[in-house]
């Protein structure tokens, strides 16, 4: 463990005005949830401030995963990936999630980290991310100032960067009722190994062909940033032959080469994911 | 930034400690509570050899903060015998019957983890490999491993 | 011969792990489980680049360098020098940098924490010269040449000749417990204790840096979590880092790595580079092997010299050759020095051999078996070297077995080539023990003592590291002495009581020491006639029994020529590995192996099968996702988290059966099984990729990456 802890500061609110107050009065804090990600930082001795906040206390409060009056579903700032993967209305309405959920490292990491941790994080590689995107996910932000939603597919404004204020923290996303029967749905990370893996290439998509001819198509692994293929959705909702969806979707993805894998295959990978996806949800 | 006190539930016993907020429960339990079964074998919450059990879910005890652990309960590989007296926990027997266990390193993390697995199977539906994906063995193979689980799976249904 | 679980009381009955309690309640201590009064930690401090010269060192002013203890090549009483084969290998880099994370400096402090923030505040600049990092251009540190009959006649009474290049990557071990050691000081006195392989090796590094004699060095083996070859030669840097602060310092110093430092400055596996030219009848008949084989070897010698010479001694693979020209050469690169993985050279000419030989049958239109079974050795046929088969190999039994529990046959006619699913396979061999004369070099020493409470002490060098010589050992000698079990004690392994019984490497431990235990253990049930060992202990007081290695008749080796008994026996097996690769991904996924094993007889099943399975485990990983992705000589994948070892949802149905062959000079008629199991995975799951895409695969790792089309 490589950092040395008396050089950082960390705050423990007992209250959400508490946190808040504290991040207005000191923005470059960084909120802890589960820590999954942090403390991986703090092993590598790479934290990237002196400041930190644990909102472990906010639980009762965050650490909820709830139905929504319409439907929908209210993921709070402090679930984990397993409350989410083992709550009866995801499990029934939002398969890609727990899907996304059960592919996330381990059940260790499963038990202790959290989706808006993921989001907040903002890695390419996060696994539900692309999930929550095609579900229309939306942030809920909150700070001294109020509150706001941001759509999930906006978040992203750079690497690793987010429309969040300084001041803000996500107190929980929100999810509409689904727009897509589970046929109609399709995910499917491809890692370095079975478990405990960061993605080469993370999809989720999902598709109907009813009146509203919907598309989502969202990819993580293969830009700065996890992204909508919004010109794929339109030529895919416009019928697009899977080629040109493919020619249009490399127009939109720009895949590097890392210690994890290649430009090259992440190409060839997304091109196959896309086609089985356009077969598999072929109506 | 000075250390502070947390207090949470070790193996049935309430325990204080003093630690930096950001401390690792790893080094809090290795360190400060004296008990070095848990190890560390990475740091970086993949190997799995630092697993203990957290409000009853299996956790890497190296991604922890130790003020995230106050109030909680906390089953390290030291607690889960205690309630046999002088026996073994039915799972440690079994790894020692099995090949289970080879060099030991990753064993006590290991054992946690199928412990905690063999309490609720609904959380791993995938069965022993997935709840055990998270801990690393180099020396096994995994075939002893996942033989000795099965083994005390059903002796648990036998008793 | 009679089964020995019925006619023995312990050996070869799975008598449980004799450590197993404490290790399974955690109660078993490890180095980094240890404390001392007054300890300090320490860090080493390492080159950023791969080759130059250190121009100037910085300390910056965040730390309170006052506080601690600072360390440099100067500091080495003795030579700067780490002892192993050759003198090449600082202790630490006066000037000279060859290698990135070569050390440079070693610090210490109480606090653990700030030690590391300490070490980011050293800045060292240095004078650049280009770095040499692949095979080939830098200098050939060894070469060996096996020749044997007439090459060029074979090769032209040789229907077809056929020759290809294969590559194997670097492996890093990924012992679930990473390196360490703690040493202290009493007057001139040192005593180191922590995770190893070898005490003996690391006595004399101790005594070569310390200037000290046999008597002012102990060093005592802590529980050890995983080594494989890892913990041979490298501990000896850490414990004479770890002297060095303790020196200095006057207080215990405690030097453990964390994972990226051990991934990215300890000894891996050496890569190498083979080029084959088979000649064959169009009946599937060997002729000729012209084979050349190259290691990497890094930057300093470690093992290389033997790790070469094992290459070369396995890569005629378990074949009669009507002629064979092996060459063996090692290159020096300015990649971090590479060294012992179980196998040591053997897995990575015999992936070539074995790769070689499936293509071969490939390109002749014959099953990869039966081109197999046409060719094995069989008792009385001569090896190149020249090392005739005394005992049967009992290829074709191990041949026909694995065949029959993988159901080959049906499988390979099913599953069409390139249809994604595929099915391979390898026959190969480990030689047990050291190479030629290196046993009876190492004049390896065992003793047995009794105590009043009628115990009997195995005293002995060989390490428990997982794969159960605790247990062994103490089956072996309840069995010689005709005592219980419980009556028996593996004294921990410390060098100032126990002597030398070489080290825990080369699948000697079981066949050779093991042998020596039983030696002993029958010498001593003769001594004690019809009284108890208390009885004894009574009677006539304190006894020991001291053994030392004999090597068994009418072996014969020439280091010039290498020609004679490249080793006194052979462990075989055969392996047959089953894949199905996604059409989407590429990913393969290694479905089953099936093993069929012949390390004579099995002192302890369950232990034994562990050791198979484990094996086979990392050669699959090895095969497939295990790459060491360097970079201007630096591993950048050096985290758990990109050094990709298979998981429990990754590993293989593995079916492992022994088929024991006893053999004469073994302990109970054992040979080794250490290593064996390593040898022979990735030349399979090659074998099987190869069907399943219809395609050649010439290199391990074998990834999505060079697959997908």
């Amino acid at each position: 463990m490589r950092t040395y802890l008396p050089d950082f500061e960390c705050v423990i609110p007992s209250s959400i005005e508490e946190a808040l107050q504290q991040k207005a009065e000191r923005p470059e804090r960084i909120p802890i949830a589960g820590g999954t990600d942090v403390f991986v930082w703090m092993n590598f001795g790479i934290l990237p401030g002196p400041a930190y906040q644990s909102l472990h206390r906010l639980a009762p409060q965050w650490r909820t995963v709830c139905a929504a009056a319409d439907g929908g579903l209210q993921i709070g700032a402090l679930a984990t990936y397993s409350d989410v993967r083992f709550h009866p209305h995801v499990k029934k309405h939002y398969p890609l999630l727990v899907e996304a959920a059960r592919v996330t490292g381990a059940l260790q990491i499963q038990n202790r980290g959290t989706p808006a941790g993921n989001i907040a994080n903002g890695s390419p590689a996060a696994d539900t991310v692309p999930a929550l995107m095609v579900y229309d996910a939306r942030v809920r932000a909150v700070s001294v100032r109020g509150e706001r939603t941001i759509d999930l597919a906006e978040f992203f404004t750079g690497y690793r960067t987010n429309a969040l204020e300084p001041d803000e923290l996500i107190a929980e996303i929100l999810l509409p009722p689904p727009a897509f029967p589970p046929e109609q749905q399709y995910y499917r990370k491809v890692g370095t190994r079975q478990a405990q893996a960061i993605s080469k290439v993370v999809f989720a998509g999902a598709r109907t062909q009813t009146n509203e001819k919907q598309v989502r198509l969202a990819w993580g692994s293969v830009a700065p940033v996890t992204l909508r293929s919004l010109k794929t959705e339109e030529a895919v909702a416009r019928g697009a032959s899977p080629e040109e969806a493919w020619a249009m979707l490399q127009q939109e993805i720009s895949p590097i080469d890392d210690v994890r894998s290649t430009r090259e295959y992440r190409l060839k990978v997304s091109r196959n994911i896309l086609f089985e996806f356009l077969e598999k949800t072929k109506v | 930034m000075k250390k502070t006190e947390i207090t949470f539930t070790l193996n049935g016993k309430e325990t204080t400690v003093a630690a930096h907020p950001m401390a690792r429960l790893l080094d809090v339990l290795r360190g400060e509570c004296g008990l070095t079964g848990t190890k560390e074998g990475c740091g970086e919450g993949e190997c799995g050899a630092c697993s203990v059990i957290m409000n009853g879910e299996v956790v890497m005890s190296c991604l922890i903060p130790a003020t995230q652990a106050e109030g909680a309960t906390i089953e390290t590989i030291e607690g889960l015998q205690e309630e046999f007296g002088d026996a073994l926990h039915p799972v440690q027997e079994a790894f020692i019957k099995h090949g289970g266990a080879q060099c030991g390193i990753c064993t006590p993390g290991m054992i946690v983890a199928a412990v905690a697995y063999l309490r609720d199977p609904g959380r791993a539906p995938g069965g022993v490999p997935e709840a055990l994906e998270g801990n690393l063995c180099r020396c096994t193979g995994y075939r002893g491993i996942f033989e000795a689980v099965k083994r005390a799976a059903e002796e648990a249904e036998k008793r | 011969m009679s089964d020995p679980a019925t006619t023995h009381r312990s050996v070869g009955r799975s008598v449980d792990r004799r450590e197993g309690r404490a290790k399974v309640t955690g109660a078993i201590a490890y180095v980094d489980d240890l404390t001392l009064p007054g300890m300090l930690y320490g860090k080493t401090i390492r080159s950023t680049i791969a080759c130059g010269t250190i121009r100037h060192i910085e300390f910056e002013k965040d730390v309170p360098w006052d506080e601690f203890t600072i360390v440099d090549a100067g500091d080495v009483p003795g030579k700067n020098i780490v002892h192993l084969i050759e003198e090449d290998q600082p202790v630490l880099c006066e000037a000279v940098v060859r290698h990135r994370e070569e050390p440079i400096l070693l610090i210490a402090h109480p606090d653990r924490q700030l030690v590391e923030k300490a070490a980011r505040s050293v800045k060292i600049t240095y004078e650049e010269h280009p770095a040499i990092l692949e095979i080939g251009p830098g200098k050939v540190h060894r070469e060996i040449l096996i020749e044997d009959g007439d090459l060029e006649a074979e090769f032209a009474a040789s229907d077809v000749v056929i020759e290809r290049t294969y590559r194997t990557g670097a492996q890093e071990h990924a012992y679930i417990e990473p390196q360490g050691f703690i040493a202290q000081w009493d007057g001139d006195k040192v005593h180191a204790e922590g995770s190893h392989q070898c005490p003996f090796y690391v006595h004399e590094a101790l005594k070569t840096a310390f200037n000290l004699t046999d008597e002012q060095v102990n060093v005592a083996h802590c529980t050890t979590g995983g080594a494989f070859g890892g913990k041979e030669d490298f501990p000896s840097i850490v414990a004479i880092h770890a002297a060095l602060l303790a020196k200095k310092s006057g207080r215990p110093v405690k030097l453990i790595y964390d994972r990226n430092e051990d991934m990215a400055s300890s000894t891996k596996r050496h890569p190498s580079l083979s080029t084959l030219r088979i000649g064959a009848t169009k009946d599937g008949v060997l002729r000729a092997l012209d084979f050349d084989f190259r290691l990497d070897q890094g930057a300093y010698v470690t093992l290389t010299p033997v790790v070469l010479s094992r290459g070369v001694l396995h890569a005629f693979g378990c074949y009669r050759w009507p002629a064979a020209r092996i060459r063996g050469r090692s290159f020096f690169t300015n990649s971090p020095p590479y060294g012992a993985f179980r196998g040591f050279g053997a897995p990575q000419s015999l992936f070539a051999i074995e790769a070689h030989m499936s293509l071969l049958a490939e390109q002749l239109s014959i099953d990869p078996a039966e081109l197999r079974r046409r060719n094995f050795l069989r008792p009385g046929d001569t090896m190149p070297t020249g090392q005739v088969m005394k005992e049967d190999p009992n290829l074709e039994a191990l041949l026909d077995r694995a065949l029959e529990l993988s159901d080959y046959r049906a499988k390979r006619s099913a599953w069409k080539k390139g249809s994604g699913r595929g099915i391979g396979l390898s026959t190969f061999m480990h030689g047990a023990g050291f190479t030629g004369s290196g046993e009876v070099y190492l004049a390896s020493r065992v003793a047995l003592e009794i105590r009043e409470d009628g115990k009997v002490v195995i005293l002995q060098a060989n390490t428990e590291m997982g794969q159960g010589v605790e247990t062994v050992f103490q089956q072996i000698c309840s069995e010689a002495v005709g005592i219980p079990l419980e009556q028996v004690v593996f004294r921990r392994p410390e060098t100032a009581f126990v002597p030398n019984s070489g080290p825990t490497v080369a699948s000697r431990t079981t066949m050779i020491v093991g042998r020596l235990v039983e030696k002993a253990g029958k010498q001593l049930r003769g001594k004690l006639g019809e009284l108890s060992v208390a009885e004894h202990y009574r009677k006539s007081g304190p006894l020991r029994i001291e053994v030392q290695y004999e090597p068994p008749p009418g072996i014969q080796w020439d280091e010039k020529t290498y020609k004679g008994s490249g080793y006194p026996t052979y462990a075989w097996a055969c392996d047959v590995v089953e894949v199905s690769i996604d059409p989407v991904t590429a990913e393969i996924k290694t479905e089953r192996v099936t093993s069929t094993v012949d390390i004579g007889t099995v002192i302890n099943p369950t232990l034994a099968q562990g050791q198979v399975e484990g094996g086979v485990a990392q050669g699959v990983g090895w095969a497939t996702s295990e790459k060491v992705a360097l970079r201007d000589g630096a591993m950048t994948n050096a985290e758990m988290m990109n050094y990709i070892i298979p998981t429990t949802v990754d590993v293989p149905e593995i079916t492992v059966e022994f088929l024991p062959n006893p053999y004469e000079y073994g302990a109970y008629g054992s040979k080794g099984v250490g290593e064996l199991p390593m040898d022979g995975p990735a030349p399979a799951v090659t074998a099987a990729v190869a069907h399943a895409l219809d395609r050649e695969i010439t290199q391990v790792p074998v990834q999505p990456e060079d697959l997908l089309e």
